[in-house]
């Protein structure tokens, strides 16, 4: 997997943009000494970016993020600071979009930016979302992303899970319904996304697995 | 298709209220409630029902309450602020024994407070919903799974009793992701409405709906039958226990609250001392009997929630203050943490028995 200098984290609202990206930044982190992540996110007013900002700041990674992240301000900005990502081209800068149509508008304003630079911009599926769980209704929110966020997907990212609950049955699964949106789409699927624990038995079976960490709240340990 | 999926909460209400049947939503954006709403404007459509933003919160329930009285299944859901500006009408939906569901996703108060989780309505729902003598049924889920299923008893309690039923969540477990067994939903109970406005049709007596009463007599009487109703739903309280056979020290914590009080529990026992949990599933009817069976071995209670301590006068009530009640709380949006409440725990520990 090569990295593009810019790479954009888009999806279906709770397809898991959030923790794909910072696990991709993460990685990213391994390779280039220069990486920022920006939460581009004007939707979700809770599980943000910024949840993981310890983890990002122990990797030695800028996160840019709204001074109202997190907080009690439900006030649906942008951060100035998202400019730097274009201002510095040395640096290799992931960002992270809202959910839907409505989160992707965000990223519409830096479409002639995105035009000039060297950018991924990837689809997050999940399957066992309730309103993305059959290939057309995931195409057709891509597409009401598409036209939002001015911008072509250039690849898509499986994130299929059930959370805490998912198996590699549940992973296996999912791949079918990827394939099938990839042929629609002819988008490639760039990387298949499972929790850590689960990698280990799947990487056989599936090309392209990226295991991931996911941030751990307190009331949900321990609950299986 | 799946038979499970990856639910937020606050989909998972609405979902489930589709599955029971549902095809009437009436609401107003707020955070952090707004895909529930969100949720029912994209599903609505599809299935021939209707979803409606009102002009305001009190448009919506009041909205509620015509096509309750329509006879059809019909739901509101809001956040503690639009729940103030909804309290009139589900007064009046009390005063003309109408069936209605109403979600809150608690966030801080008072005023317009903040967007973060809370458990500060929990007197709102159970005291003083609105004017006059009424309650509602409250149902306190503590999952995305009990999410889906309570709602879907609220709207079959709703109409078996002829009364509002709340689903009280707080902004916690409306946002946070889960895995819910949709096919749960298989069997829904409908209950026949012949008191309905659904048109005479010429073959019977009018229907009416109303909740204004010129003699205070019959106002009173109204009022007494409302109340043996309230009694026989009384009998409803339900609770979840855990580790209390033995426990000298009993948490009592709903919703988001009882998860973490679950992992104190364990904490506690780690550290030598009896704990147990009980969770309040209904909020009203509160498992007052429950309560008090505790008491009988229990030393000492702690109350866990997410309010300056209002469950914690329920708790003391029905224990008729026989035993010393700790109060373990945060306020304003912040979640208490399994380290506070084990202190608490051991704090309770400490007590003497009496």
């Amino acid at each position: 997997m090569s990295a593009s200098r810019v790479t954009i984290f888009a999806g279906h609202y709770g397809s898991g943009k959030t923790n794909v990206a910072v696990n991709y930044a993460l990685w990213l982190r391994f390779s280039h000494p220069k990486v920022m992540i920006a939460d581009l996110d004007i939707v979700n007013p809770y599980f943000r970016t910024k949840d993981s900002a310890e983890k990002l700041q122990a990797a030695g990674i800028k996160l840019i993020s709204s001074d109202t992240a997190n907080s009690n301000v439900d006030a649906p900005s942008v951060p100035g600071e998202i400019n730097s990502i274009f201002d510095n081209t040395e640096w290799y800068s992931v960002i992270d979009v809202g959910g839907d149509d409505r989160g992707a508008y965000a990223l519409g304003r830096y479409h002639e930016k995105f035009l000039q630079d060297s950018v991924s911009s990837f689809l997050v599926v999940n399957m066992y979302r309730p309103l993305s769980r059959d290939v057309e209704a995931t195409l057709e929110i891509m597409r009401e992303i598409e036209t939002a966020a001015r911008l072509k997907f250039t690849g898509m990212i499986n994130n299929s899970n059930l959370g805490p609950d998912t198996t590699p049955a549940d992973i296996i699964n999912s791949i079918p319904y990827a394939e099938e949106i990839s042929r629609e789409t002819k988008l490639p699927v760039v990387m298949t996304s499972v929790i850590r624990s689960l990698a280990a038995e799947l990487e056989a079976s599936i090309p392209n697995l990226f295991p991931i960490d996911v941030e751990e709240y307190v009331w949900q340990k321990s609950q299986k | 298709m799946a038979e499970k999926v990856l639910m937020k909460g606050n989909e998972a209400v609405a979902e489930a209220a589709i599955m029971a049947g549902c095809r009437h939503f009436f609401g107003y954006p707020i955070t952090p409630q707004t895909e529930l709403a969100a949720y029912m404007a994209k599903r609505m459509p599809k299935l021939g029902g209707t979803y409606l933003q009102a002009e305001s919160e009190i448009a919506a329930i009041n909205m509620v309450y015509g096509a309750s009285a329509a006879g059809v299944r019909a739901m509101t859901s809001s956040s503690s602020p639009g729940l103030s500006l909804k309290s009139e009408g589900l007064s009046y939906l009390a005063g003309s024994d109408l069936p209605a569901v109403v979600v809150n996703i608690q966030r801080g108060g008072p005023g317009l407070g903040g967007i973060r989780p809370s458990q500060a309505d929990y007197f709102h729902a159970t005291r003083s919903t609105g004017h006059g003598d009424f309650h509602l049924i409250v149902l306190a889920p503590n999952t995305v799974q009990e999410m889906f299923d309570l709602t879907i008893e609220a709207f079959e309690l709703a109409d078996k009793y002829r009364v509002t039923a709340m689903v009280l969540g707080d902004g916690m477990l409306g946002q946070v992701m889960e895995p819910v067994d949709i096919s749960r939903a298989g069997n829904i109970t409908t209950f026949a409405k012949d008191w309905a406005l659904t048109g005479t049709q010429g073959k019977r007596s009018k229907n009416i709906v109303n909740s204004l009463y010129l003699e205070a007599e019959e106002l009173e009487m109204l009022n007494l039958k409302r109340y043996e109703k309230y009694a026989e739903v009384g009998k409803y309280a339900r609770t979840d226990s855990y580790l209390t056979e033995d426990a000298e020290v009993i948490v009592v914590a709903y919703g988001i609250c009882a998860r973490i009080a679950k992992n104190a529990v364990n904490g506690a026992r780690k550290k030598g001392v009896k704990a147990g949990l009980i969770r309040p599933i209904t909020l009203w009817p509160f498992p007052k009997k429950q309560m008090k069976a505790a008491a009988a071995t229990a030393k000492a209670f702690v109350v866990v929630e997410m309010s300056m301590g209002q469950m914690v006068e329920d708790v003391e009530l029905s224990i008729r203050c026989s035993r010393p009640v700790i109060l373990c709380s945060r306020t304003g949006g912040m979640v208490p943490t399994d380290e506070a409440v084990i202190s608490a725990i051991m704090e309770a520990d400490r007590t003497e028995r009496s």
